[in-house]
Formats: C-alpha cells, sequence, structure tokens
C-alpha cells in the first residue's frame, strides 16, 4: 500500500515543491514497537497455551498418547460427542437455512427484534443454558415428575445434551446466513418462480447454491462449538463415565485425576479440530470474498 | 402449506409486504416454533421457577455474602479483562490492519483461536503454562507473582476468552477508513498523533466500545476455561456461573435459580446497550 503513495512516478515532480511531506503513518520506531507488543501479547495469550496443549500431550511419550486415547472411557467419549455434534449441527443447519429464508426474502414488522431473539443465546452464559433445561425437565422440574412417570430421561442422557448443545449453538448457522441472503435481495428468486418454477426448486436451484459457502462456514464453526461445549453440557450431564460423558467433559475428569498427559492426549484432538476449523474459515473467506 | 395459506395471509396478515416468492408462513412459523421450544419457553421456565421464591427469600440469596462476592469477581475481573482487550486488541489490530510484517496472515488467523478452542481446552492449558511449574509460572515465581489459582488467573482466562471480540470488532472498521482523511488532518498540518486522536479515533470509539461490551458480556457468563484456573476459592475466586454449579450440585434448585436469573437479567441489559452500540458504529460508518 504504501509504494504507490510514496512513489508515483507522474507526480515525481510535484514532490520537489512540496516542503514537507505529510505523515500518513507512524515513524517506523513506533511501528515496531507495536508490532512487536502485538506479537508478544498475542504469543503469550494464545499462542503458548496452543502449543502447549500439543507438548503437554505427548510429555510422556507416544504410547501414553494412544493408550489414552483408545481407554474405553475416551473412546466413549469421542463416540458421544461425534453423535450429539452430527444431530445438533443437523437441527441447526435446517433451521438456519428456514429462518434465513424466513427474515432475508420477506419484508415484516418485528424482524430486527426477531434477529435479535436468535442471537439470544450468544449472550446466555452456557451455564444458565445447562440450568434451564434442568429446571424444566429434572426430577425437580416443571415437568419432570411426567417424565418419570413416563420412564423419559432427558436429563443426564442424551437428549438433554443434545438440547443444551442445540440452544448454544442456535445462532451459528443462521448468523452466517441472514446477512448474506439480505445482501442478495430476492430478484433472482422472483426471476426463477415468475418462469414457473415451484418454491422448492427454487430453493435448491437458486438460493441454496448462492450461499453454499457462507452455509459451509456456519456449519463449520457450529460443528467446533457443538464438539466443545462444556458448560451447559456439564451441567445436564451427570457425568456418567461411558455414558454421559463428553469429550470435554473426559478432559476435565482426567485432569481432575491428575492423569494431565491424558487429559491433554483428549484435549489434543479438540485443539486439531480447532485448527482444522480455522484453516477451512480462512479458505472458505477467501472464496467468500472472492464471489462478491 | 400450500396456496391457500399464502392467499390467506396475504389479506389477513397485514404485517408483511407482499412477496411472489412463497413459503412465508411456513418458513416464519418453522422459525418462531423452534425458536420458542429451543429458546424461550426454556428461559421462561427459568422466570416462572423464580417466582416460586418469595421476594424476601430471592433477596436473602441473592444479597448472601457468597453470591455478592461470587458477582463482584465475575463483573470486576470481566470489567479488567475488558479492558485490556480494549488496549491490546487495539494494538493487534492496528499492527494487522496498517502494518506489513512477515507471518500477518498466520497472526490474523491466530486471533480466531479462542472462538474455536473449546474453553476445557483452553482453560487446561493456561493452568498448565501459569502454574507454578509452568512454562510461565516458573519465570514469574521468584519474582513473587502467583497467578494460577488466584484471581489473577481468571483474569488471564478472561483476556484469552476475550480477545477476538475486540479485535474482529474494531478491524472492519479501521479497513474502511478512507485514508484521506488522514492525509486531508495531516496536509493540513495535524501531527500523527493528532490525526489519530482528532480523526481515527473517533471513527472507531463506536466499533471499540462494541468490542469492549462484547468482550465484557462474554466473561460474564465464562466457565469452562475460568474453573481450571481460578482456584475457586468461595468468596475469593469462585465466579457466578462456578456458584451456580455448585448450588445445583448441593440440590440448592432455589439458590441456583435465582443467581440464574440475576445473570440473565445482566445480559439482557448488555445485549441491550450492544445492540444499540452496533446501530451507533453502523450510523457512524456510513456518515462517511
Amino acid at each position: 500500500m504504501s509504494v504507490a503513495e510514496i512513489a508515483p512516478p507522474a507526480t515525481a515532480p510535484a514532490r520537489v515543491i512540496r516542503q514537507a511531506p505529510p505523515v500518513h503513518t507512524e515513524p517506523p520506531a513506533v511501528r515496531i514497537a507495536i508490532i512487536t507488543v502485538a506479537l508478544v501479547f498475542l504469543g503469550l495469550v494464545i499462542g503458548l497455551p496452543l502449543v502447549s496443549v500439543f507438548v503437554q500431550a505427548f510429555a510422556k511419550g507416544w504410547q501414553t498418547y494412544v493408550a489414552a486415547l483408545v481407554d474405553p472411557d475416551a473412546l466413549a467419549a469421542i463416540r458421544l460427542t461425534l453423535i450429539v455434534a452430527a444431530i445438533s449441527v443437523g437441527l441447526n443447519l435446517v433451521f438456519g437455512l428456514v429462518a434465513s429464508w424466513a427474515i432475508a426474502k420477506f419484508e415484516f414488522t418485528g424482524k430486527s427484534f426477531l434477529i435479535t431473539l436468535i442471537d439470544l443465546p450468544f449472550s446466555v452464559s452456557p451455564v444458565v443454558a445447562g440450568l434451564v433445561f434442568v429446571l424444566l425437565f429434572g426430577s425437580q422440574g416443571l415437568i419432570g415428575p411426567f417424565l418419570q412417570a413416563n420412564d423419559i430421561k432427558i436429563v443426564f442422557a442424551l437428549p438433554g445434551i443434545v438440547l443444551a448443545t442445540v440452544f448454544v449453538t442456535f445462532p451459528f448457522v443462521a448468523r452466517e446466513l441472514i446477512p448474506l441472503m439480505q445482501e442478495q435481495g430476492t430478484s433472482e428468486e422472483e426471476a426463477a418462480i415468475s418462469l414457473g418454477a415451484s418454491g422448492l426448486s427454487t430453493f435448491f436451484r437458486v438460493t441454496l447454491p448462492n450461499v453454499k459457502w457462507a452455509l459451509l462456514y456456519g456449519v463449520l464453526l457450529c460443528n467446533a462449538r457443538a464438539m466443545g461445549e462444556f458448560g451447559a453440557v456439564s451441567v445436564v450431564s451427570g457425568h456418567i463415565r461411558g455414558l454421559t460423558n463428553t469429550m470435554p467433559l473426559q478432559i476435565e475428569i482426567l485432569y481432575n485425576e491428575y492423569q494431565f498427559a491424558a487429559s491433554f492426549a483428549v484435549a489434543s484432538l479438540l485443539a486439531l479440530l480447532a485448527l482444522v476449523t480455522l484453516c477451512a474459515k480462512t479458505i472458505l473467506e477467501k472464496r467468500l470474498t472472492r464471489e462478491h | 402449506m400450500g396456496h391457500g395459506s399464502v392467499t390467506a395471509g396475504r389479506q389477513s396478515i397485514s404485517f408483511r409486504r407482499r412477496s411472489v416468492i412463497p413459503g412465508f408462513g411456513l418458513t416464519f412459523g418453522l422459525t418462531v416454533t423452534w425458536l420458542s421450544l429451543i429458546v424461550l419457553i426454556p428461559l421462561a421456565a427459568l422466570v416462572l421457577k423464580t417466582t416460586e421464591l418469595s421476594f424476601e427469600r430471592f433477596v436473602a440469596i441473592v444479597t448472601a455474602p457468597r453470591t455478592l462476592h461470587a458477582l463482584a469477581v465475575s463483573f470486576g475481573i470481566s470489567f479488567a479483562a475488558a479492558l485490556v482487550n480494549a488496549v491490546f486488541g487495539t494494538l493487534v489490530m492496528w499492527a494487522l490492519v496498517r502494518y506489513d510484517f512477515p507471518g500477518r496472515r498466520l497472526v490474523d488467523a491466530i486471533v480466531d483461536v479462542p472462538f474455536a478452542l473449546p474453553t476445557a481446552v483452553a482453560g487446561i492449558a493456561l493452568t498448565a503454562l501459569y502454574a507454578e511449574n509452568g512454562w510461565i509460572g516458573s519465570l514469574l515465581a521468584p519474582l513473587g507473582i502467583k497467578v494460577a489459582f488466584t484471581p489473577l488467573g481468571i483474569l488471564v482466562a478472561l483476556v484469552f476468552v476475550g480477545l477476538p471480540f475486540v479485535v474482529r470488532t474494531v478491524q472492519p472498521v479501521l479497513a474502511d477508513l478512507d485514508k484521506q482523511y488522514e492525509e486531508a488532518a495531516a496536509s493540513l498540518g495535524a501531527s500523527r498523533g493528532q490525526t489519530i486522536w482528532r480523526v481515527v479515533l473517533p471513527t472507531i470509539w463506536p466499533a471499540l466500545l462494541t468490542g469492549f461490551a462484547l468482550a465484557f458480556a462474554r466473561g460474564i457468563g465464562e466457565y469452562g476455561s475460568v474453573i481450571f484456573i481460578a482456584g475457586n476459592m468461595p468468596n475469593v475466586s469462585e465466579i457466578a456461573p462456578l456458584l451456580i454449579v455448585v448450588r445445583l450440585e448441593e440440590f440448592r434448585y432455589a439458590d441456583a435459580t435465582a443467581i440464574a436469573v440475576v445473570m440473565l437479567a445482566t445480559s439482557f441489559i448488555l445485549l441491550f446497550i450492544i445492540n444499540r452500540l452496533q446501530q451507533w458504529t453502523e450510523r457512524r460508518t456510513t456518515e462517511r
């Protein structure tokens, strides 16, 4: 950016007349200082913790690492995490598409209020998110007695974990889709409809291809959060080993038992997932900006 | 849902503008239903459960010393962490937008790590680093500074989770700021410091406040990354979300509910403020 400003050949003679060039940026010393402070801060706050996850995971060697991951409880936790993420991401994917169609393709009163409500779970503490489901479905809860009488288990079982996860990841897909679909407007859909396409085929052949990268992006972020959610799931899961422990809960249990290497081994899988998600995000963002 | 409901909708529902695109009734209905089932009804249940408490009981729970300490720790340290992030986040953002240096793209990607890294993973990693035998903790120990298992540890964890909120909120605003304003200021004789203070800062200020508020709000509710490093001493380093969990494990549902309602009310107030700040940011950037 600075090259064009400093030396545009056509205006070079004018520079001779100008007495002191106006200052557009900071002096080099200040620039270097700001970059150094920024890098040191990021290194201390984010870089080191990330590196230490992998270093600690392999601190006791490969054998311990592998042993920690093939432990039956760890495998059960991995399996449960995958199931919970698959269900909640699927639900949020459908919801995100449905909600963004209603919000982006139509004009109605109260739209911005509806968007605020969809965003609401972002600002609720994960612990509170878990608590509301315990208060609803727990044995002391509002419909707990009814559930117990009919032998339906929600809290301390898979349905509760899924509900809490859907709650905390609720806005992820919709948030990515709504602004993009609003920006794209309705003219393409209107053209398709007036040419005789049905609503569904308009959606699948016009709208969906237009938003596919944003959708994938939202799904990736949603998945990362779903697999890593700790607070909300911790409240509703009941921490039953091999049954209702997700990977983050397994990390906590191992850590509290001073099995640090095993704990970090499980954590390294989630850290890897985070890194893969970020790589995919960077690639997708490039694609999204290129298409605009 | 077919044509019938759409035409009926056109006559009866006047809150929406006409459109040839089908599916409003179906998608709007599904959206509101699903939103109610997953988010609104459960949150309403929390409020409903609180009304079972008498007012005196509610006040007694919320003003109990342990609750007040937990709320003070959560709010105070979240505020401090948001301040740290406002200062250092702005520096990071400035370096990323305005300067070119080797590895800039990688550094830009790393800012998002706290968004993607599960909080429990961050929690144990930070604890291992800042414990007395950890990489950073062992350097600080001779200086007499203890971070892990003290309120300072909570600050470190909340700085970690809050940083991307500040950077990612302010970054696009500075990137969009046309350089000609700074050039105009400079050619009119303003020093670089004056230009930043009088031209750049007023433009990014609403976004910076929004980022601060987002980081603050996130810090208040944060649980996973904090509980490992905090030490969780009642009245000293116990955060409000943890106190909810503790009460729940003691089967003191009323206590858990009352504290949760206070936190939920705070989230609503902060959400309202953040919405206002975002509108302000948008006005500020479109004016230019």
